[in-house]
């Protein structure tokens, strides 16, 4: 694992973001969310599903609001 | 001229503004020209928007402007998404939008791809197909009833052409397993020009000199196909599947004067049912929580499927 460089002419831009803090992997998260509250709204099966359908959607769409902010 | 005319509006400006002016920045400047489109957006959209969050919280009703407003929470939200109506609406709208795309972007590649092929009169045809477009949805309602009408309408005597069925023996909107299949058809009449558009831009789009390498290196048509055509139209594609996925997920005239939702509720789609509750029923509370949650659907389908056509122009 490399570490954050100490030269003192560094900007904080140019350090990379802390592993946890990755764009990618939440962005992913966040739209598998919204996939699946779309996919329990207008499903035919389960009352259920669609009944927690929109908490799973508003979920994803804001997780995936903040976490589109955060570095790639 | 236009020096002349710059100078006489830089001696008629009043001296005092002047000198306001010529001590502005060059970002203040920038805000003035800005402020009148963002204050024009947050009364157009930001506040309304703001507005209907607030509502879908009480039991307010545009009908009844005297009556106390209580603030019920989340009961309207409850109340949406324990409906079995409204979850059968959804499936409507489900059914009408995965099909409308599917055919559309089907048939107007497919268009698109023949039109492409450079032949005597093409641009006639396309004018020609592209008319449906240009029809009012209220026009096209109109008389889409009327030929699917039983006994007078040409699409049955088409279908009986065809199948050897009698063609009164079926009514397209009047029948419930034909109707959600009736409104599929009509807007696929009706929009696939414009995918046969936006792909056409794309295919046009494709420089000839990429095929030209593909066939000295000897691909086959097919392969060219597979890995020039649909990769390079690919964008243009997602960007027509967008456009008509929000538009049909708010379908709400073309169907109205189709079907009017029925027969029964089988053609109600999500935008007719909101339309009733917020203005035949006036419960505008409820019908502010059902358009949040609509909102929010839209939202969060438009925000991955930007990003998902952003990789792909990436590429």
């Amino acid at each position: 694992m490399s570490l954050p460089s100490l030269d003192p002419e560094t900007t904080p831009a140019d350090r990379p973001a802390p592993r946890f803090f990755r764009r990618g992997p939440w962005e992913m998260a966040a739209s598998i969310l919204i996939g699946l509250g779309v996919v329990m709204m207008m499903q035919p099966f389960v009352m259920v599903a669609f009944t927690y359908s929109f908490i799973v959607t508003l979920t994803g769409t804001v997780m995936f609001l903040i976490v589109s902010h955060f570095p790639e | 001229m236009s020096n002349s005319a710059i100078e006489r509006a830089a001696a008629a400006t009043p001296p005092k503004l002047a000198r306001r002016v010529r001590g502005l920045s060059d970002r203040a400047i920038a805000w003035i020209f800005v402020a009148p489109t963002i204050f024009l957006l947050l009364a157009v959209n930001i506040f309304p928007l703001i507005w209907t969050i607030r509502l879908s919280f009480t039991n307010y009703r545009v009908n009844r402007p005297n009556a106390e407003v209580e603030w019920v929470g989340l009961r309207n939200y409850q109340r949406i998404l324990t409906d079995e109506d409204i979850w059968q609406t959804m499936q409507a709208t489900a059914h009408f939008l995965i099909w409308t795309i599917v055919l559309q972007v089907l048939i107007g590649f497919a268009l698109a791809w023949l039109i492409n092929k450079k032949f005597r009169g093409d641009n006639f045809w396309t004018t020609i197909i592209v008319l449906p477009m240009m029809l009012s949805p209220a026009v096209v309602g109109n008389f889409w009833t009327f030929l699917y009408q039983p006994q007078i309408g040409l699409f049955n005597y088409v279908v009986s052409f065809f199948s050897g069925v009698d063609p009164s023996s079926f009514s397209m909107i009047g029948e419930v397993s034909l109707a959600p299949w009736a409104i599929v058809i009509v807007d696929t009449w009706m929009w696939t020009p414009f995918v046969m558009l936006i792909c056409l831009a794309g295919l046009r789009s494709i420089p000839t000199s990429i095929y030209e390498a593909a066939e000295c290196d000897r691909a086959s048509p097919w392969r060219q196909f597979w890995t020039i055509t649909v990769p390079m139209v690919l964008p243009f594609l997602m960007l027509a599947v967008l456009f008509r996925g929000i538009e049909n997920f708010k379908m709400f005239d073309l169907v109205v004067q189709l079907t009017g939702g029925g027969p029964g509720s089988t053609t109600e789609l999500t935008s007719i049912n909101l339309k009733r509750e917020a203005f035949e029923k006036w419960r505008t509370g409820y019908a502010s929580a059902y358009a949040i949650i609509l909102f929010v659907t839209v939202f969060g389908l438009a925000s991955i499927y930007v990003k998902a056509l952003n990789k792909v122009k990436e590429r």
